[in-house]
């Protein structure tokens, strides 16, 4: 019981972590395609928004990069989904002793680094180019031929074990059957293997196109000057993000829940009527139930509201009251940087106020020390208690006869200038000497330190 | 349209192994022809050679008086009907029957009306919407007939189509298959392991083991004067005795076994007495042949011990150990409700006449 119920923890535990690795990413990444925020995050959460769509929607180069992205993964559907279907084809013709080489070498692309491809695909051309004296311009150097063609060197063998393990359960009396009853190859091919590979050929396809969809390293050398999703997104992310990648991630994920749905209800649709069929066929059921169009399939107009009214609610949260919110948060942000700047300031005053306070506080000091008999009790620490609010202009009253020697302005500046310092300073009797200073420069740190405090 | 099949001198290679050797048969026009032999004897490529998947080694294969080398199987008289039937999963009944006319341009509404035809003739009418796996196995099979005849071939081949049924419904199809192949009236070549399915049907059966033709005789002639130990071995149930001829007397031979001296038939083959004084024979006697002696005589008769009987209802099956064999000899009587049953281990004469024994030359015996 026990143990049972620590497997069942572990079960569960394993399980969430699981599943928060796999998607925590996508969570947090989809949230902050709904923060205000200009950089992507959730915390602090400012408001609720579909603004980065819109930026989005609006962002040219992202949009391109989009479009050549659709483009390409186009052509590569259109040449790697034939050619795999070739390989596979041509895989259970040869004989069974070459049959493994062969398999070797089609699969090989799999195995060999996508750099590698996209380096090797544009010297290749490059040099198909010039043997034909081909321009800059041509085919040879156009980013969109080369990235289909590097795409799917690789991209081919991935179909093509789609359509290996399609025909591995074709029955090749099915072909001859065809052949048999009068058709030539190409009809039997068309009218017989053909519709057995559609499911086949429906999942190359997809595999296809978003394998050349989300590619980068391969593209990144050979779609030279043309931009695509992958490059462009790279290159935002090296000059700064904002959440429209997020917003156009979201937009992703949603399209392939949304296919994968819509995919899984056809499934379990034509899942049901096999049953039906098979249950038609030992003769258990009278005859087949007139099968629904899949329009009205519940399933589908179930997917089809939760779509809708998810896309509506998101839309609508997202423009409504947001200018309000966003003034809210802005008025916010500004109090609290005023309160900050205003922080900063005071503090800063006080620094100042410190400071001044201890350059007093030395001066008044060296002067006790040496010659203060003669100033009476202006330099006594009495004066300098209350002053703190009139700030350094009170010091200065009693210090007229001094000229301005005593301005902590001059402090500072024979601290500075330690050779310079005893040429005004005669009539004070090497108070003012550089060996005083040295000396009182040592003390300084400690005092100003506790200015700071 | 009809044509006869002429098989010329056809060897059949592959590598090393030999699956057809020598082998000449003339099968006539409009006949139900049967392949009858265990599984790996070559039947099945000789009747590939006939349908153009594979071309012979050696000889030539005819058909309709023509010469069929180098002509692919779409483009020969043959429609082929396989073992598992091949019938195209992902096309209505309908569509299946009319994929034949479909591939030679035919309209769709000529297609369809052809195909309703054909499913009349095959007992199978409305059927032609459904899908094929919708079907029964039964149904299936008379589809894929319906489907090669659509092609209208001279000659149809048929690959053991029956292997997959049950017993019921097997038999149900042979009256079938023999009905539908009267009614169209073209060559029926039929390929099967199963004895009594080549027996009923058809109306010349080939013998073939390991590649060779052992005999080719209407049914009765198979059943009741085999040709070789192999084809009497093979071709229903018999008891066999090894022996030596001791003597010949016109159509008979007498050989000397354990069990005693045996009178039986010599059989002829290609017009030859087979034995000879003193040629190391064997006699097959069929079960039904042998009776219990009680009073009456026989031209032999052996010494037996019973050893057990088991009851079929229209048949009593006693199983004997005779005297100087080693092998269980079964003897079966009609349950006429007349027959005396004997105790087990009780001892027994048992005794055959003459014309119903066979003699053979030694030879090769079916597996049993």
């Amino acid at each position: 019981m026990i143990s049972d119920r620590i497997r069942q923890f572990f079960v569960l535990f394993f399980v969430i972590g699981f599943f928060i690795y796999l998607f925590g990413p996508l969570i947090i990444m989809g949230l902050t395609a709904f923060n205000t925020s200009a950089f992507p995050r959730v915390t602090p959460w400012e408001c609720f928004t579909v603004e980065w769509f819109e930026v989005l929607a609006n962002d040219k180069r992202l949009l391109e990069g989009l479009r050549n992205s659709f483009l390409i993964g186009f052509g590569v559907v259109c040449f790697a989904v034939p050619l795999g279907l070739a390989g596979a084809l041509m895989l259970m013709q040869v004989k069974d002793r070459v049959r493994p080489w062969y398999y070797t070498v089609v699969i090989s692309p799999i195995l060999v680094p996508g750099v590698v491809l996209g380096i090797s695909t544009l010297l290749f051309w490059d040099r198909v180019g010039l043997m034909f004296g081909a321009s800059r311009d041509s085919i040879f150097y156009n980013g969109f031929f080369l990235t289909i063609v590097g795409q799917s060197t690789f991209i081919a063998a991935y179909t093509m074990l789609v359509f290996i393990s399609r025909l591995q359960r074709f029955d090749p009396a099915q072909e001859e059957a065809a052949l048999d009853l009068g058709a030539t190859h190409v009809q039997s091919f068309r009218k017989v293997l053909l519709p057995f590979l559609k499911p086949a050929i429906a999942s190359a396809t997809v595999l296809a196109f978003l394998a050349s969809f989300e590619n980068y390293n391969t593209t990144v050398f050979t779609s030279i000057g043309t931009s695509v999703l992958t490059t462009v997104l790279a290159s935002k992310v090296r000059y700064g993000i904002d959440p429209s990648i997020s917003a156009l991630a979201v937009s992703i994920v949603v399209l392939t829940i949304f296919g994968a749905a819509m995919h899984e209800v056809f499934k379990r649709r034509e899942e049901a009527e096999a049953k039906q069929a098979g249950l038609v066929a030992a003769g258990l059921q009278e005859k087949k139930k007139v099968q629904r169009q899949w329009f009205v399939d519940p399933a589908v107009i179930i997917i089809l509201l939760v779509f809708i009214a998810g896309l509506g609610t998101a839309f609508f949260a997202g423009t409504m009251g947001v200018d309000e919110c966003k003034v809210a948060v802005k008025e916010q942000k500004q109090a609290a940087t005023k309160k900050r700047v205003e922080a900063l300031q005071k503090r800063n005053q006080e620094r100042e106020a410190a400071e001044k306070a201890a350059a007093e506080a030395k001066r008044l000091e060296r002067s006790q020390r040496t010659g203060t008999e003669n100033f009476n009790t202006i330099f006594s620490n009495e004066n300098l208690k209350p002053q703190p609010g009139k700030k350094a202009d009170t010091p200065r009253t009693g210090t007229e006869n001094f000229s301005g020697i005593f301005d902590s302005g001059n402090l500072q500046q024979q601290a500075g200038q330690e050779d310079e310092a005893p040429t005004g300073t005669e009539n004070f009797q090497g108070i003012f000497s550089s060996d005083n200073l040295q000396q009182q420069s040592g003390q300084e740190q400690p005092e100003t330190e506790d200015a700071n405090q | 349209m009809s044509a006869d099949v002429k098989l010329e001198d056809v060897w059949i290679r592959f590598g090393e192994f030999v699956a057809a050797r020598e082998v000449n048969i003339h099968i006539q026009e409009g006949e139900f022809f049967s392949f009858l032999g265990p599984s790996g004897c070559g039947k099945t490529t000789l009747l590939r050679a006939v349908s153009g998947f594979l071309s012979p080694s050696e000889g030539k294969v005819l058909i309709g008086g023509n010469d069929m080398a180098g002509i692919g199987p779409n483009k020969r008289p043959t429609a082929l009907i396989f073992q598992n039937l091949a019938l195209f999963p992902l096309m209505k009944v309908w569509e299946n029957i009319a994929f034949a006319l479909e591939v030679k341009g035919v309209g769709k509404a000529e297609r369809r009306k052809r195909a309703d035809e054909l499913l009349e003739l095959i007992a199978l009418p409305d059927q032609g919407d459904k899908m094929v796996n919708e079907l029964s196995g039964g149904q299936k099979q008379r589809v894929a007939i319906a489907r090669a005849l659509a092609a209208e071939p001279d000659v149809l081949l048929l690959d053991e189509p029956l292997s997959a049924l049950d017993l019921k419904l097997r038999q149900h199809m042979r009256t079938e298959l023999r009905a539908i192949q009267q009614r169209v009236g073209i060559t029926f070549i039929y390929i099967t392991h199963d004895q009594g399915e080549a027996l009923t049907m058809s109306d010349h059966v080939a013998v073939m083991s390991q590649g060779v033709i052992e005999q080719v005789s209407d049914g009765n002639t198979i059943y009741d004067s085999p040709e070789s130990s192999f084809v009497a071995s093979f071709v229903g149930e018999n008891n066999h005795f090894a022996g030596t001829v001791t003597h010949v007397d016109g159509d008979f031979v007498v050989v000397d076994t354990p069990s005693g001296s045996i009178r039986a038939r010599n059989i002829e083959r290609e017009g030859q007495k087979q034995l000879q004084s003193g040629d190391e024979a064997m006699v097959f006697i069929r079960p039904e042949s042998l009776q219990f002696c009680d009073n009456q005589s026989f031209d032999n008769t052996l010494n037996a011990v019973v050893e057990r009987q088991e009851f079929e209802g229209n048949f009593w099956h006693v199983f004997l150990d005779v005297e100087g064999s080693s092998r269980t000899v079964s003897l079966s009587m009609v349950n006429d409700g007349s027959s005396v049953v004997h105790d087990v281990g009780t001892s027994a004469k048992i005794g055959c006449n003459a014309p119903l024994a066979v003699a053979l030359p030694a030879g090769s015996l079916a597996a049993e």
